[in-house]
């Protein structure tokens, strides 16, 4: 062998170990905030956490109960403005626009889809906590929503343009409008990948922490309604995780476990959703 | 660009009455759809010149020619499917029952007008929704169950699916599919029939079904087919008009054109020269 190739056979073999290497440090990631998570998380959750308020500082015990009904209304919320604000724009984009039209959408869409959270954050604080000078549940559903848009508007505009174009020529050669094509036959065609978009969306803005440190601000109690300030999980490991008492540590870590394995959950069920095929053939 | 060799060749808006044996009409006959002077453009690119004919009431018509020769584009314009495509444009008249059909409103022209496609597309429903559907948007009161049935057994699919209604069409082959496809038009009780080469994506069996279906259905209805292939259009259709690069070269009754074509470029086809 002379020297060139083995050269080469060096650089080739190095090449490939250092592929190898990033591919694991990127996997690893991963598992280290899991099995960590799982590791300090485990021992500090109880039935407790699931029931109860937070314990008044000092005392040790209690739990989490206000913060995760907080974050279900705030997501209810956000899923409530979000969600048909997106598919109804996808709807329009894939089916009605222009091509200048759906370029500028797609691209003011991206850009916010971009935006840092905690911009929203501001922005929702300027637009809905500032005029009414209170923090409120609604504000902080409002810039969850918000970065809902974005994710659903293009997820659910990419799956209904793969419907097949015979699929609309059917439709409309049977007498169907035009809206009635798209809602008995497209929409129903692109369901799973729409319901699938929803859902990561949905994923995406559950750990958000930023938008509502501005916005839903936190509670110790139960926030009543949806016009009060309102404790959330994202928002409590914050606190709990800069605060200077070993329990909140532990109760921190317990809601970064309960918040992982719920969008885990949701990650999950998603894709299958999507592997149960989509319900059209492609063309 | 092909001006220079338009056909001169003088074009029959009535289809001439054959008297063949085997043909029983002797009166001239009537047109449920009659088409003149189309031009049709995609863009700056022209690709339908000057075609006139007629299409006669309960016959089979059948459009032959070569690839690109815009016998698809002709079909799609009787239904105004055209329309769905973007900078497509249309000069010309184009009569149903004698009322232009671009003055129309164009859902109410497509109920009347109906349409199979190349490629079988059955909605993602079931058997009996896909029958169902056309007669649903319409808000037909008609009872939904005898008029999937009745449909099912105009396209000779009742037999073999009625104990899976509700299964979803997708379970069918691509020939009961496309029969299905067949019912699903029939169930809105169309006029007029356009088929755009309804088995090409079929295997032999499955396209013998379809052709023996067709001639059962001029009963029912006139029907427009467009076939690549020259033996398909002898079989069912009484009349069969010729194109080539965007002209009508030549409309008779069928035995006519396949036995004694009257422009040297259709029996050039005919016998396999070209195309």
């Amino acid at each position: 062998m002379n020297s060139g190739l083995r050269w080469r056979k060096f650089v080739s073999n190095f090449m490939l170990t250092m592929t190898g290497v990033c591919a694991v440090v990127a996997v690893s990631a991963l598992f280290f905030i899991l099995g960590y998570l799982v590791y300090n998380g485990g021992t500090s959750i109880s039935w407790n956490f699931f029931t109860k308020l937070p314990a008044p500082v000092g005392e040790t015990g209690g739990g989490m109960a206000n913060a995760i009904l907080g974050s279900a209304k705030l997501l209810a919320l956000a899923t409530l403005f979000g969600v048909p604000v997106g598919f109804l724009g996808a709807v329009y984009l894939a089916e009605f626009s222009g091509a200048k039209i759906a370029f500028i959408v797609r691209y003011a869409a991206d850009l916010l889809n971009g935006t840092p959270s905690i911009v929203i954050g501001i922005f929702a604080y300027t637009l809905v906590v500032h005029p009414f000078n209170h923090f409120s549940t609604y504000a902080g559903g409002f810039a969850l929503g918000l970065m809902m848009i974005p994710i659903t508007l293009r997820s659910t505009e990419d799956f209904l343009l793969a419907v097949p174009r015979t699929l609309r020529e059917g439709a409309m050669a049977l007498g169907a409008s035009k809206w009635k094509t798209i809602v008995t036959v497209i929409v129903p065609a692109a369901y799973r990948g729409i319901l699938t978009a929803i859902l990561l969306a949905f994923a995406r803005v559950a750990g958000e922490t930023a938008p509502l440190l501005f916005t839903a601000l936190g509670n110790r109690y139960w926030s009543h309604g949806l016009n009060e300030p309102t404790a959330s999980l994202p928002v409590m490991i914050y606190t709990y995780a800069i605060s200077a008492y070993d329990d909140w540590h532990r109760q921190a870590w317990a809601a970064g476990l309960v918040l992982l394995a719920l969008i885990l959950i949701i990650n999950i069920v998603a894709r299958a959703i999507l592997s149960r095929g989509v319900s059209v053939p492609r063309a | 660009m092909h001006a220079s060799v338009r056909p001169a060749v003088s074009v029959n808006i009535t289809p001439p009455v054959t008297t063949g044996a085997h043909r029983e009409t002797t009166a001239p006959a009537e047109m449920r759809m009659s088409i003149s002077k189309v031009n049709f453009w995609y863009g700056p690119k022209q690709t339908l010149f000057d075609i006139s004919l007629g299409i006669a009431t309960s016959k089979v018509t059948a459009l032959i020619g070569p690839s690109g020769c815009g016998k698809s584009t002709l079909l799609r314009t009787l239904d105004r499917m055209h329309e769905t495509i973007r900078n497509a444009r249309l000069e010309g008249e184009i009569l149903l029952d004698g009322k232009d059909i671009l003055d129309q409103d164009v859902t109410l022209l497509r109920r009347r007008v109906g349409m199979v496609f190349q490629r079988p597309n059955p909605f993602p429903k079931s058997i009996f929704e896909n029958v169902a559907y056309g007669l649903r948007i319409n808000g037909s009161k008609v009872p939904m169950a005898e008029a999937v049935e009745k449909s099912l057994r105009h396209a000779a699919l009742w037999d073999e699916v009625k104990d899976h209604l509700h299964k979803s069409a997708y379970e069918l082959s691509g020939g009961q599919q496309q029969r299905l496809c067949i019912a699903r038009a029939l169930a809105v009780e169309p006029e007029v029939l356009l088929l755009d080469e309804p088995c090409s994506a079929l295997d032999p069996i499955s396209t013998a079904k379809i052709e023996e279906l067709l001639v059962q259905l001029k009963d029912l209805c006139t029907i427009v087919t467009v076939t690549h292939n020259m033996q398909q259009a002898a079989r069912i259709s009484d009349f069969t008009a010729f194109l080539l690069t965007g002209q009508l070269i030549e409309f008779s009754p069928t035995p006519q054109l396949f036995t004694k074509p009257s422009d040297p470029r259709t029996e050039a086809y005919i016998t396999g020269r070209f195309g």
